[in-house]
């Protein structure tokens, strides 16, 4: 397998070559990031006009999410280990409209940077009071929050001593199919953004600063947990605001 | 500034598939049909963790505003599913076919691929083979070459359709960007 050094002049090399024209999303072909090779499009995506079902995105109601679901501390008979945290956050529109009433879902590691997976093989421990899964319902204002405990990093193969920086995955939809998203949140002043692939997909640093929560005292709360917020901006509807299904 | 997206990685499968996800409609139940296929990589290898999320109109080509998806009561038709590849990267969903939104139309499914590997996520149709007229008039298809344009046409077997996702190769599937976004 590379060293990192290989890894790290590869993402500088792609960088410097999209300096000044690197977009909002990551690149699908991105050597770098390994499992990419095979796995990324080759051909441009073809242009497509959002027909009908397409300015539409799947409802999902109070039968579909427990209250519980947002809590990932309150799902075993114990209290899981790590630091007990808040995040919370906005998701709106490209036009700045919330999106209300909308399913958001999250899952990570646990302190220790290990997933309740079977495909996850790092040596660290599991923790018998934390899944790592959660489920909410935004609310009217578009804000979603979860009670969970801070992930820890973890390594993976993609290279020799390749370690993800800590990060909550989180999948999101908007008010329409094509703004469906799925993506990771991170915390501030990671020591390993600079070394992961995966976040230097994006090849845009005020893009992909995007993904980084902020640290915020007015959600930390006394004797109890700290607390980030991540806001998460969609793009534009293509709902006109009378359109009817 | 739009927040990017980022794989969703090896570890989803614990977190995102749930009990009764890609059933739209439970199997074998009148009218149903299995929408099904293989995601394959640029070497025609199976990628056995990917994602596929379905969309899609009644088959009257109304949009669904029904929640329960989630925890499916048997008998909502919600319009969306969700389903992950198996170790043969198959996946497979029983639900009913849409109907044309608008007349004259051609009726599609609106997919969406993940997988590790995929920095972010692709966007497709899954066009129904049956109307000629209409595929033959639908804006999206009639700007592709007639090779490109057959990856998006599901082909009928004994039970319904199949479509295959091709990530790379000559029969790469057409994915889709739309204003604003890949
Ligand atoms: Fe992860």
């Amino acid at each position: 397998m590379e060293k990192q050094a290989a890894i790290s002049a590869e993402i500088a090399t792609i960088e410097a070559a999209d300096a000044g024209t690197g977009t909002a999303q990551p690149r699908l072909d991105y050597p770098p990031y390994r499992s990419t090779l095979l796995r990324h499009p080759t051909k441009d995506p073809h242009h497509a006009d959002p027909e009908t079902i397409e300015r539409w995105a799947p409802c999902f109601g109070h039968q579909d999410v427990g209250e519980l679901e947002a809590d990932l501390t309150v799902q075993h008979a114990g209290v899981p280990i790590g630091e007990r945290m808040v995040v919370t956050g906005r998701v709106t529109d490209g036009d700045g409209r919330p999106v209300a009433h909308q399913l958001v879902e999250i899952w990570q590691a646990n302190a220790s940077g290990r997933y309740l997976h079977k495909r996850d093989q790092h040596p660290a421990p599991l923790d018998p009071n934390f899944t790592g899964v959660g489920r909410c319902l935004t609310d009217a204002d578009g804000t979603y929050r979860f009670v969970t405990v801070k992930p820890g990093p973890y390594p993976w193969r993609n290279h020799l001593n390749a370690w993800r920086p800590a990060h909550i995955h989180f999948s999101v939809f908007g008010t329409a199919f094509t703004q469906r998203l799925i993506t990771q949140m991170y915390f501030p002043g990671d020591p390993l953004f600079a070394l992961d692939p995966i976040y230097q997909s994006i090849t845009d640093p005020r893009a992909r600063e995007r993904l980084v929560a902020a640290y915020d005292h007015d959600v930390t709360s006394p004797e109890w947990s700290t607390g980030y917020r991540w806001d998460i901006v969609l793009t534009g509807s293509h709902q006109t605001p009378l359109e009817q299904p | 500034m739009t927040t990017p997206g980022q794989t969703v990685g090896p570890f989803f499968h614990y977190a995102l598939p749930y009990p009764r996800g890609a059933e739209l409609v439970p199997p074998g139940s009148p009218g149903a049909i299995r929408l099904h296929g293989h995601v394959v990589d640029g070497n025609g290898d199976p990628v056995p963790d990917a994602l596929l999320e379905l969309w899609q109109a009644d088959p009257d080509g109304r949009v669904v505003r029904a929640g329960g998806s989630l925890r499916r009561d048997g008998w909502t038709f919600t319009g969306w599913g969700r389903a992950a590849t198996d170790a043969a990267g198959h996946y497979s969903f029983a639900t009913l076919p849409p109907g044309p939104t608008e007349p004259g139309r051609a009726p599609f499914f609106a997919l969406t691929v993940f997988a590790r590997g995929l920095t972010d996520r692709l966007c497709t149709r899954a066009y129904l083979p049956g109307d000629p007229a209409a595929l033959a008039a639908d804006p999206l298809l009639s700007g592709l070459p007639a090779e490109r344009r057959a990856t998006l046409i599901a082909t009928p077997d004994d039970r319904g359709l199949v479509f295959d996702v091709r990530l790379q190769g000559a029969r790469e599937t057409v994915f889709l960007s739309f204003p604003g976004r890949r």
